[in-house]
């Protein structure tokens, strides 16, 4: 049965659900709510898959308007006041010869939310359109997308630990903007865009067409 | 017949298997997508509590012990974790306070205690109360656990402070360094079956 690739079928055509926390296999039957091994709840694919992962990614592409365009840190230096976005702070990152800080966030900060949001969107049409376009290669993306997101959130942690550090009274303060719970929100949302998607709906068109 | 053991699915192309539980060591790959099915590693069960009580210690190290030390003209500030949540919190961020404690200090935190939860009592042979339940929970809180980009936003942040001041590695430092390490180990060693047979027999 595995060898053969003509003789491959989903669980899902032969009447079978695959309990996504145990992967235990259980016949389709309308009573059968939850899997008798481990008690989750049983579907055969994740429920509203498209529209959640739409409704997350639209969200997150909203929030990334304010994310780049309000200020993610405040910065109080004997008086003068210097509001940082994450597009400035990396300029300033470069002007002060770190290049290497600056790529770091820019491909934290910029790449990677950008390029997770356009993977999902693609991969969420593609199914839609029922696309049987490289099946295989779509999944690689969709657990790229899946693994990148988590790093986005080092600038979050970057202004947090300068809060806390930088507090010396009367020379220098630094304040998290607002710009950072904008972005944080990103973050949080492209991750839920990726875990509501269900890459077994790549296959599932990919088998139709065949 | 529901439930067969000798078939499986694969989570992520759905495509039906046989399961080869004649792997003893190595990684199970599904032919058509190539997601990683089935892991067999020997003494699992040990290995996955020796990583998650060394993690738990570093754990506590970390969250009680300074993560770096800044000195400016004579004044000095340290800061554990905790107290970046708490100046977050203070700026009335609570959001973002919420944000960054849950992926730093209480998912790593969940995925330690529920861990040594499941798999202590499995070490004696015993099957703990709501083992499923809970044991459903570790797989959940995976994905939030972000301690090893924390690290990395460490080493940024130490990087753009010293252009400014001195700066001074805490013990928390290395405890976290380790501590991702632990966490890792701790998942790439753990084996899911052990616990759903386990469950099986008893029930």
């Amino acid at each position: 049965m595995n060898d053969q690739p003509n003789t491959w079928i989903t669980a899902a055509a032969a009447s079978l659900i695959n309990c996504h926390s145990c992967g235990l296999l259980h016949e389709m039957t309308r009573a059968q709510a939850y899997c008798h091994r481990c008690g989750a709840s049983l579907h055969l694919r994740k429920p509203n898959s498209l529209s959640r992962t739409w409704a997350y990614l639209l969200a997150g592409y909203i929030l990334y308007i304010p994310a780049n365009v309000l200020p993610i840190m405040t910065t109080t230096n004997l008086g003068s006041v210097q509001s940082d976005t994450i597009l400035s702070g990396v300029s300033y990152l470069l002007a002060s010869g770190s290049w290497l800080l600056a790529l770091i966030i820019f491909i934290a900060s910029v790449f990677v939310p950008v390029l997770k949001l356009i993977i999902l969107s693609y991969l969420a049409i593609s199914v839609q359109m029922h696309s049987s376009w490289h099946p295989r290669e779509r999944t690689r993306l969709y657990r790229l997308a899946e693994i990148m997101g988590r790093w986005s959130m080092v600038d979050i942690y970057v202004v947090t630990l300068m809060v806390a550090l930088v507090k010396i009274q009367g020379l220098a303060d630094i304040d998290a903007g607002i710009g950072a719970i904008a972005f944080g929100a990103v973050v949080v949302l492209t991750m839920l865009a990726a875990m509501s998607f269900d890459p077994r709906l790549i296959w599932d068109n990919a088998e139709n067409k065949k | 017949m529901a439930g067969s053991t000798a078939l499986m699915a694969c989570h992520e192309c759905d495509l039906l298997l046989r399961a080869d539980h004649s792997l003893k060591e190595g990684v199970a790959k599904c032919p058509r997508c190539a997601a990683v099915l089935l892991k067999h590693k020997r003494h699992s069960l040990d290995l996955t509590l020796a990583y998650t009580v060394t993690g738990l210690i570093l754990f506590t190290i970390s969250n009680t012990f300074p993560i770096i030390g800044f000195h400016f003209e004579g004044q000095s500030t340290e800061t554990i974790l905790i107290s970046g949540v708490r100046a977050l919190l203070d700026q009335d961020m609570y959001m973002l306070a919420g944000l960054v404690f849950i992926t730093t200090i209480l998912a790593p935190f969940m995925q330690l205690a529920t861990l040594l939860y499941v798999f202590l009592p499995l070490k004696f042979n015993r099957v703990a109360p709501y083992t499923a339940v809970v044991f459903r929970f570790v797989s959940a809180i995976r994905p939030w656990s972000m301690m090893e980009v924390f690290m990395l936003s460490i080493l940024v942040s130490v990087v753009k402070l010293a252009a400014m001041a001195t700066i001074v590695p805490g013990i928390a430092l290395w405890s976290f360094g380790i501590l991702i390490f632990a966490l890792a180990a701790a998942a790439s060693s753990l084996d899911p079956d052990l616990v759903w047979e386990k469950l099986e027999i008893n029930a």
